[in-house]
């Protein structure tokens, strides 16, 4: 299409022009009719709402529409209440059970503040507010059939849960059985959607009338947006969506939102850590999902200056600039004296190891990786937000000092105790700490690049020149690292320079296949209005569950690069195993796969690139050799710049 | 059987295909077959340069005893293997594959490595 072709011609000042003639082109066909032929012409809006034949043959049976509803749509006011909190985009996948509140979000709403952005799978759209959330700090909304469409999504909330992160999620649902409309409307509602979620969100409810609504629309923003963050939930009844306002609702207001503060932890459990962190001969910082924001990594910095004391960040986001002195690995914690531990999601884990041999019955063996006289401080506000099922808690780990409480709100106060626990004997001895740190933080970035030479002109590519080949074409712009497969990981967050909060959004928080790529495109969206260059790295088979995604992308003209970690497996799965056959005495592989029958992703080998191009991005790949990785590299990057995605296939080394 | 082993000859043929075997000698080329076969590249990549699972091979290669006993008695991560699966024979051929493996460049005569 014409469209591939002018591309690397479109400056990124036409681009947005381009959005906004685009946008206006859309409003303007909700209110007329267009010819079938001058459709085709245009970009389609970013929903189309069926007709009633449609409707009809989807379900299997809609009621008619006979005359037109008098009175003011209740998802009109719904629309106004959910405006009032400047949520800026819905990310969804069209259903009928929200049929009312989607034609307002349109038509009373002018589809914009918040925008309706399609989704090809619920469990995309959770991801991509997901993605987003990281991205700029902003909770946005999904919206999502009441049962199968929250069935589709369930993985990627809890993924939200486990990182604690925000969203707002409404789900459709028919709740009158005297009246819903029989057949499929019927199979897709439910006495209560939320239970499907409500052991992973922090809050749900069903509001019963359009005021309870407006004040359950700004609770549930209000516990989404308390540390510790969490996805919230409403399921909304059809009925009441597509329902004129009542006489006797007349006087609907809506909730006048005021933005919580988070919880500090306790004076005298601050001082007391200050005096710990001061006066140990070994003190470690360990931050996990800490910083929420530039201002918990300066604060951190801070701390860590005071003491001079290494900070090992949990790579679940940017705590700590990795470009620090005091950035350090996870080593320094087997001889620490006193460790302060930072929204730890899994503080045994940081003390002990497990380690999978097979011993114990096949359960492995546990050993400590601490002194034991070490003394833990903990701060963590998920102590507060706790839930029973879903085992994300981890082991349990006694420690000395416990503030349930949000780390990066507590760190001024926890400063000022240090720098009043501070005295003059000490300070020699931070400075001959700083002196140790400088050298071993040194010779930590020579071992790097002496290991990233190792396999360096190798093919498939090694996962060291895969980072490093982009970096000189990216280096110069203000880039964001929207996902990085947990497998190229640890040499991207090695690489490069990170020192901004934006520049690695970390994983998906429990570990569910499937976030890479909706989070990386819902990420974009929000760093594209904040003028970043969005760029992924996602593993191949993360990538496969919900590729769907890319077309989002670039049906709402979404510019990031996405590269395949393509090592044409499931390589976490493929040690576990050559593990079981070891200790069984069998062999593992076969023959006919790279690994053990049903850990490979080959024969076929995937086309990426050719599935990229086919939902309208540019793409190349797989690119084999090295040597042509940073030619491909730098016009990618060209495309993005102009404002369309890319996507580079690049066929890899395992991890 | 015989419709087994073929198939497993295919693959080794395919695996030397895509892994660029021409590069190392003959008397290494079935070291690395055999480093693929039994999974080692999993852990430690297609050169032994290590990655996320497993320390790097090379260039430092331990000499043939000291692998040979920790191959066989990993109590660690490493799953140990067995005579069984991996025999004294072809473990010396996947050591001379290492062995055969060149050094890798200077990173401060790589640009991409210098910044």
């Amino acid at each position: 299409m014409a469209r591939k072709d002018v591309r690397l011609d479109v400056s990124r000042r036409k681009f947005l022009a381009g959005v906004a003639v685009a946008g206006a082109a859309t409003t303007v066909a909700n209110g007329t009719k267009a010819s079938p032929g001058a459709a085709a012409n245009k970009r389609l809006p970013s929903a189309v709402m069926p007709n009633t034949l449609q409707i009809a043959a989807e379900t299997g049976g809609l009621r008619e529409p006979t005359t037109q509803i008098p009175g003011r749509p209740a998802s009109d006011y719904m629309v106004d209440v959910i405006k009032s909190m400047k949520i800026e985009y819905i990310y969804s996948n069209p259903a009928s059970s929200f049929r009312g509140l989607h034609e307002s979000l349109i038509n009373y709403g002018k589809n914009t503040m918040p925008e309706f952005l399609t989704a090809t799978h619920e469990e995309s759209s959770v991801a991509m507010c997901h993605g987003h959330f990281k991205a700029t700090g902003k909770p946005q909304m999904a919206l999502m059939h009441g049962t199968v469409g929250l069935q589709h999504a369930v993985m990627a909330v809890y993924n939200a849960w486990a990182d604690r992160v925000p969203l707002i999620m409404i789900g459709g649902n028919d709740l009158d059985a005297s009246k819903r409309p029989p057949g499929v409307p019927t199979v897709h509602s439910a006495q209560d959607i939320n239970a499907l979620v409500r052991d992973f969100t922090k809050w749900d409810d069903q509001p019963v009338s359009l005021q309870h609504f407006s004040q359950s629309f700004v609770r549930a923003y209000k516990y989404a947006m308390t540390p510790p963050y969490g996805p919230v939930m409403l399921a909304l009844d059809a009925g009441m969506q597509e329902a004129p306002i009542k006489p006797g609702e007349k006087d609907l207001y809506t909730p006048k939102y005021v933005a919580p503060t988070p919880p500090h932890g306790d004076p005298n459990a601050l001082r007391e850590a200050a005096k710990l962190l001061v006066n140990a001969q070994n003190p470690v910082i360990v931050a996990d999902r800490c910083a929420r924001t530039q201002a918990g990594t300066d604060s951190l910095v801070q701390l860590a200056e005071l003491i001079q004391c290494p900070v090992v960040s949990r790579q679940n986001k940017v705590n700590f600039p990795n470009t620090h002195y005091l950035s350090s690995g996870p080593q320094v914690i087997r001889n620490a004296d006193v460790i302060l531990g930072l929204e730890l999601t899994d503080i045994w884990g940081v003390v002990n190891g497990w380690v999978d041999n097979g011993d114990h019955d096949g359960h492995g063996i546990t050993e400590s990786r601490h002194r034991p006289d070490v003394k833990l401080i903990h701060i963590n506000s998920v102590e507060l937000n706790t839930k029973s099922n879903l085992q994300d808690i981890q082991r349990f780990m006694p420690v000395d000092i416990l503030m349930p409480a949000d780390a990066e709100a507590s760190l001024p106060m926890l400063i000022e105790f240090v720098k009043q626990a501070i005295t003059g004997d000490r300070k020699t001895v931070f400075e001959q700490r700083a002196a140790a740190r400088r050298k071993a933080f040194a010779q930590a970035r020579a071992s790097f690049r002496q290991r990233a030479t190792l396999g360096w002109d190798a093919s498939p590519i090694s996962a060291a020149r895969m980072t490093a080949e982009l970096w000189p074409h990216i280096k110069d712009l203000d880039w964001s690292m929207v996902n990085s497969s947990f497998g190229i990981s640890p040499w991207t967050l090695q690489h490069y320079p990170i020192e901004k909060h934006y520049q690695w959004l970390g994983g998906s928080g429990a570990a569910g296949q499937g976030y890479g790529t909706p989070a990386s495109v819902g990420a974009a969206v929000g760093n594209k209005s904040l003028g970043r260059f969005s760029f992924s790295i996602e593993g191949d088979g993360d990538f496969m569950y919900l590729p769907g995604a890319l077309w989002t992308a670039s049906h709402h003209n979404v510019p990031m690069l996405m590269m395949i970690h393509n090592n044409r497996g499931y390589h976490q799965e493929v040690m576990h195993l050559q593990r079981m056959s070891n200790r069984r005495n069998r062999v593992a592989n076969l023959g006919k796969t790279m690994g053990p029958v049903g850990t490979s992703i080959e024969n076929p080998d995937i086309d990426y690139a050719a599935m990229a191009k086919s939902m309208g991005w540019w793409s190349a790949g797989p690119i084999k050799d090295p040597a042509e990785l940073g030619a491909v590299l730098a016009k990618a990057v060209q495309v993005v710049r102009a404002g369309e995605p890319a996507l580079v296939d690049v066929w890899t080394q395992p991890r | 059987m015989r419709l087994v082993r073929h198939q497993v000859w295919l693959a080794a043929i395919a695996v030397g295909l895509v892994f660029g075997l021409g590069s190392v000698s003959s008397a290494s080329e079935k070291g690395k077959q055999l480093f693929v076969k039994n999974g080692c590249w999993q852990c430690h990549g297609f050169v032994g340069q290590g990655g996320l699972a497993g320390p790097a091979l090379t260039p430092e290669v331990m000499p043939f005893e000291a692998m040979n006993n920790f191959v066989r008695n990993s109590s660690r991560a490493m799953p140990a293997y067995p005579e069984t699966i991996l025999s004294n024979a072809d473990l010396t051929e996947i050591h001379a594959y290492l062995t055969s493996l060149p050094k890798p460049a200077d990173p401060n005569t790589i640009p991409l490595l210098k910044q």
